[in-house]
């Protein structure tokens, strides 16, 4: 499924919310839509269901003016997660999940397989939780619930606004690590609001940059952190370059092409390589770190199995700093 | 051992209103003056009875009335109705009912239907401030979740929110319930029956035993509907607020 804006443009009472929107996300892709708050990404993000109507412009699926789909159709088939979450305090885990498949009027036996399924996948095993109540959930929990509820009935869009916003640092963490390894086996259509450009750059197969209403960059997260637009450069910080150097890994850097994965995504004590070495799947930045730390302007490059692929100098390190996005 | 207090209390109590033998034997200790005791034209049972029934179907159109505009007043076409509804149905509470139904009589004749008009205009305030209570103050996420994921307005309304509101909607039913009991001793007045009789016929004849049965018995049946109503209230509230 396809997502495209087209010169959509909203404006709440004296403000212009939305202005001019056009931009497409193409299947599969994971699309972050960044800004200052105000900044209308989440106006954006409720075009596509509809909870926010635009004033002009349109917002197509697949090719289709959503404007022509009626809403509560459409909407049964864009998943919606939400910051605050929202699960309904009067059902249980299992109900909540079932509420979309019910809606849809699933069979019973299709809905309960499908509730024990999502609730796996999500990480909270369905014999403990199905029958736990909402207000029994910590935050994680509960938005680990809400991604659940979203995916039910299987859309092939995902709307994300700031869900994981409410969890303190080190489960979001975790809730985007896991939020990957679920994406990278469903490959949805992901549309996903965030003000943390760290969360942006993690997630994003594309970051758009908003401001003031207007799409003020949209470009791979590599290539953002490169950009030298004055807003742009502002908004990504003065340590944009160790940002780039985090969604980079050790492996690419060396020619060894080796996607950053669960154990290297976040850095600490868990890569597991021995002293002065680093695995080919943890990030440059935790490497250019590791480097520092001991003093030393290169590491051994081993495997995550452990054998020795190569060297990685600080040469290599400032070369990919400033060079072009290795994906 | 606290819990059974009040049902014990209640009981006891029902046996001396409700059994005669039991009663004379009262109310001549109490009321020695008197002259004449347990109140004679009719039971003091089939009064309750009928007193019951004028109150609840009071009560049950009132939680009709208050549901019905409390649900239209928060709709997105009625929200204009808002304050309008609000004042008329505050208005309608400053009527003493009293007067009421001395207006209503002659237009509606005595008996039942003056009362339940009286009653119904009184007890509808409590049942629609709580049903907009409720409605009004339900989590805005929750909301737009169960919108976001495709529910109908219709679903939003019996799927969300109605069963989040319950809780708050029931505790204005009771109130509504509580106040129709003690105000349908005016019944009497229209000659609607109810344990107003007693206590009217006492106020003309000047027997404070009569009085006092009559009133007894409706604060009685007050309470112990106020009791019921209320674990049937518990039974409403989700079983994840219950616990907490």
């Amino acid at each position: 499924m396809t997502l495209e804006w087209q010169n959509a443009c909203k404006t709440f009472t004296d403000k212009k919310a939305v202005d001019n929107l056009s931009l497409e996300v193409s299947e599969g892709e994971l699309l972050v839509l960044i800004g200052p708050s105000g900044c209308g990404k989440t106006t954006s993000l409720k075009m596509i269901n509809r909870l926010v109507q635009p004033d002009s412009g349109a917002v197509f699926v697949n090719g289709r003016d959503v404007s022509e789909v009626p809403a509560t159709e459409l909407r049964r088939h864009i998943g919606y997660v939400i910051q605050q979450v929202g699960l309904f305090p009067h059902m249980s885990v299992a109900d909540n999940v079932a509420a979309v498949p019910r809606l849809l009027k699933w069979e019973k036996d299709r809905i309960d397989d499908r509730v024990k399924e999502l609730l796996n996948l999500v990480g909270l095993p369905a014999d403990e939780f199905a029958d736990a109540w909402p207000s029994r959930l910590s935050g994680g929990e509960a938005q680990r619930v809400g991604v659940a509820r979203a995916l039910a009935a299987d859309p092939p869009i995902l709307l994300m606004d700031e869900p994981f916003g409410a969890v303190d640092p080190l489960t979001r963490e975790v809730l985007q690590r896991e939020f990957l390894r679920i994406q990278s086996t469903l490959g949805k259509t992901v549309v996903f609001v965030t003000h943390d450009l760290d969360e942006a750059i993690r997630l994003g197969d594309r970051i758009a940059v908003m401001n003031e209403g207007r799409l003020a960059a949209v470009a791979a997260p590599g290539e953002l952190l490169l950009n030298a637009d004055p807003f742009i450069r502002d908004f990504t910080g003065e340590d944009r370059a160790l940002r780039r150097l985090a969604r980079l890994s050790v492996g690419a850097a060396i020619g060894e092409a080796t996607p950053i994965t669960a154990a290297g995504f976040s850095g600490g004590g868990e890569s597991g390589a021995p002293a002065g070495s680093v695995r080919t799947d943890a990030t440059l930045k935790e490497a250019l770190s590791m480097m520092l730390e001991a003093g030393e302007t290169s590491l051994e490059a081993v495997s995550p199995a452990g054998r020795r692929i190569g060297k990685l100098t600080m040469e290599d390190l400032l070369e990919s700093a400033a060079g072009t996005e290795a994906s | 051992m606290k819990r059974l207090i009040g049902p014990v209390l209640g009981l006891a109590s029902m046996a001396v209103l409700f059994i005669p033998g039991i009663l004379d034997p009262v109310l001549r200790f109490l009321f020695p003056g008197a002259g004449e005791w347990v109140f004679p034209r009719a039971s003091l049972l089939s009064l309750a009875a009928m007193h019951l029934l004028i109150s609840l179907t009071a009560g049950a159109t009132a939680a009709v009335i208050g549901i019905t505009l409390g649900i239209a007043a928060t709709r997105p076409a009625g929200r204009a109705f808002l304050p309008l509804i609000r004042d008329a149905s505050s208005l309608a509470q400053t009527l003493p009912p009293a007067a009421v139904l001395a207006l209503a009589i002659p237009f509606l004749g005595f008996g039942f239907e003056p009362v339940l008009l009286a009653l119904v205009l009184y007890s509808v305030l409590p049942v629609l401030n709580n049903t907009l209570t409720g409605l009004e103050t339900l989590p805005e996420p929750v909301l737009e979740a169960a919108r976001g994921m495709g529910m109908s307005r219709l679903q939003v309304l019996m799927r969300v929110e109605l069963p989040l509101a319950l809780p708050v909607i029931g505790t204005g039913i009771r109130t509504s319930v509580v106040i129709n009991v003690g105000t349908a001793t005016i019944g009497a007045l229209a000659g609607a029956g109810g344990l107003g009789s007693p206590i009217v016929a006492g106020l003309i004849r000047d027997n404070p035993a009569w009085v006092f049965q009559g009133a007894m018995a409706s604060a009685l049946l007050a309470l112990m509907l106020n009791a019921l109503l209320k674990a049937a209230e518990k039974r409403l509230q989700p079983a994840n607020m219950r616990e907490v």
